[in-house]
C-alpha cells in the first residue's frame, strides 16, 4: 500500500504554508516535515493554528500559499478527488470525538474505511475485529457507539483511523475528552501500533503530558513555528508574542 | 522526608540487616535517590537509641557481620502515627525556575528570559519523554509505573507554568523595570 520510497525519508513536507480565514490568518508561514515513522507533536496556545496546520497537511484544507507534499509528490494542487483518494489509501484522520456513525456497530464502523476502498465485507469484518482487538475492545465489536463510554469509542475510532494501515496518521486532540487513565490507554496502544507498523503521526495537542508520547515536537505561535523567522510577505507579521 | 520512618517501615514486616534495607529502599523507591549505606547505619543508630527498634541476632555468612534490626512496639507505634499524618502543603515554594526569569529580567532582558524559559521547555519536555517512555513499556511493573507518573505530572505543572509564563514574560518585564 505505500508508496513511499527509500530515497524519500521525509514522508510529508510543508513549506510555507499560509492560510487564512476571511480576512484573518490562522497560518502566517509554516513549514515543518516528517520522515517515515516519526511521532511528531504539533503544540502550542489555543487558537494558534494547529488543527489550521493539520486539515491544511492532511489535504482536507487547500492553502491558500505554501506546498504540500506527501512521499515527494505535491498533494496541495491535487483536485479534490485526487486528494481525497489519497486521505482514503494512505492517510487515518482522528479528531477529538471519534465522529463514530452512530447506526453501526463498533465492527462495522471499523471495516468502513476498507470497504470504501474497494475491500469485500466479510475481509472487512475480519480485519475489523483484529484491529478492535489490537486496541482492546474487541468485546465491544457488536455495539453501537451511543452504548460506549467516551475512552471506548474513541479506542473504536483509533482502531477505524488505523485499519486501512495509513502512511500517516493525522489526530487532533485524541484523547482532549477523556480522562488521563483513558487517555493515556489510547495513546499508549496508538503510538505502540503506530511504531510497530512505521505509521507516521501527526499530533496535535495543547498538553505536555500527551506531546511526551511524540518523539519530538514542534510548537505553533501565532500562526507560525517558534523560532522560525516570519517571512517577510506575511502581512500580520507584526504582532509574533515573544518579539 | 524522614529516613527513620521509612526505615521503619521498611522493617515494619520483619527483620532485616543493614545492606538488606539498602536493597529493599531501591526496590520499593525506584525513583529515589538511592540511600547511602552510612545514612542508613547512622539512622538505625538513632532508632536503636530511642527505643524505636532492637538489633537481634548477627549473622555471619562468609562475609561482614550483619547484624538484624526488628520494630519495636513503640517502633510500630510511631510508625503508625506518622503514615496518618497529613503532610501539610509547604508555605514557601522554591521555584529556581522564577528566580531565573526575575533575575534575568533584572540585569538582561526579555529575550533572555525567554530564550532561557524556551530551552528550559525543551529539557523538561525530554525528560517527560524518557519517563512516558518507562510508563508505556509493556513489561515495567506498576511501582515503577506509579513513580513516573509522579515525575511526569511534576514536570507537567512546570510546563504549565513555563507557557503561561512565556505569554506573560512582556508584560513581567515591564512591571519589574518600567
Ligand atoms: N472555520 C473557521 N472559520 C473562521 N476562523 C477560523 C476557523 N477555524 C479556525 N479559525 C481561526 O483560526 C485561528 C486558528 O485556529 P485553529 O483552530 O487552527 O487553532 P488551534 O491551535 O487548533 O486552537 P485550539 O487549541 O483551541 O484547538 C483561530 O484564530 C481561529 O479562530
Ligand atoms: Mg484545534
Amino acid at each position: 500500500m505505500t508508496s513511499v520510497t527509500h530515497e524519500d525519508p521525509e514522508v510529508l513536507t510543508a513549506r510555507s504554508i499560509v492560510k487564512s480565514y476571511g480576512n484573518s490568518p490562522a497560518l502566517r508561514g509554516v513549514s515543518l516535515s516528517a520522515a517515515r515513522g516519526d511521532v511528531l507533536a504539533i503544540t502550542g496556545p489555543s487558537g494558534s493554528g494547529k488543527s489550521t496546520l493539520l486539515l491544511c497537511l492532511a489535504g482536507i484544507l487547500r492553502p491558500d500559499a505554501g506546498e504540500v507534499s506527501f512521499a515527494g509528490r505535491r498533494i496541495d494542487t491535487e483536485s479534490e478527488s485526487v486528494r481525497s483518494a489519497l486521505r482514503r489509501r494512505e492517510f487515518g484522520v482522528l479528531f477529538q470525538f471519534g465522529q463514530l456513525v452512530p447506526e453501526m456497530t463498533a465492527a462495522e464502523n471499523v471495516g468502513l474505511p476498507l470497504l470504501l476502498s474497494g475491500v469485500r465485507r466479510r475481509e472487512a469484518m475480519t480485519a475489523a475485529r483484529l484491529w478492535l482487538d489490537r486496541f482492546g475492545v474487541a468485546d465491544l465489536a457488536d455495539q453501537r457507539p451511543p452504548e460506549m463510554s467516551g475512552g471506548q469509542a474513541q479506542r473504536v475510532a483509533v482502531a477505524r483511523a488505523l485499519v486501512t494501515e495509513p502512511e500517516v496518521l493525522f489526530a487532533d486532540e485524541p484523547t482532549g475528552a477523556l480522562d488521563t487513565f483513558a487517555g493515556e490507554q489510547v495513546l499508549v496502544q496508538l503510538t505502540r501500533v503506530a511504531r510497530e507498523a512505521g505509521t507516521t503521526v501527526l499530533l496535535v495537542t495543547h498538553d505536555a503530558q500527551v506531546a511526551a508520547y511524540a518523539d519530538r515536537e514542534v510548537v505553533i505561535r501565532d500562526g507560525v513555528v517558534e523560532g522560525d523567522v516570519v517571512p517577510a510577505s506575511s502581512s500580520a507579521g507584526q504582532h509574533r508574542m515573544h518579539t | 522526608m524522614s529516613a527513620g520512618h521509612v526505615l521503619l517501615g521498611l522493617l515494619a514486616n520483619g527483620q532485616r540487616h543493614g545492606y538488606d534495607l539498602k536493597r529493599q529502599y531501591q526496590r520499593r523507591f525506584p525513583s529515589a535517590k538511592p540511600l547511602a549505606a552510612a545514612q542508613i547505619y547512622a539512622t538505625l543508630e538513632r532508632l536503636l537509641r530511642d527505643g524505636l527498634v532492637a538489633a537481634g541476632a548477627t549473622e555471619r555468612a562468609g562475609g561482614p557481620d550483619r547484624t538484624l534490626f526488628a520494630v519495636t512496639r513503640r517502633g510500630r507505634a510511631e510508625l503508625d502515627r506518622w503514615l496518618s499524618e497529613v503532610e501539610l502543603p509547604s508555605e514557601y515554594v522554591a521555584n529556581l525556575l522564577a528566580v531565573k526569569v526575575t533575575l534575568a529580567l533584572l540585569i538582561a532582558d526579555q529575550a533572555v528570559a525567554a530564550d532561557f524559559l524556551r530551552c528550559q521547555r525543551e529539557a523538561h519536555l525530554t525528560r517527560m519523554r524518557e519517563q512516558t517512555r518507562v510508563k508505556a513499556d509493556p513489561h515495567a511493573d506498576l511501582l515503577r509505573v506509579v513513580a513516573a507518573d509522579y515525575a511526569i505530572n511534576h514536570l507537567d505543572a512546570d510546563l504549565r507554568w513555563i507557557d503561561s509564563t512565556l505569554q506573560r514574560v512582556g508584560q513581567l518585564a515591564k512591571e519589574i523595570r518600567p
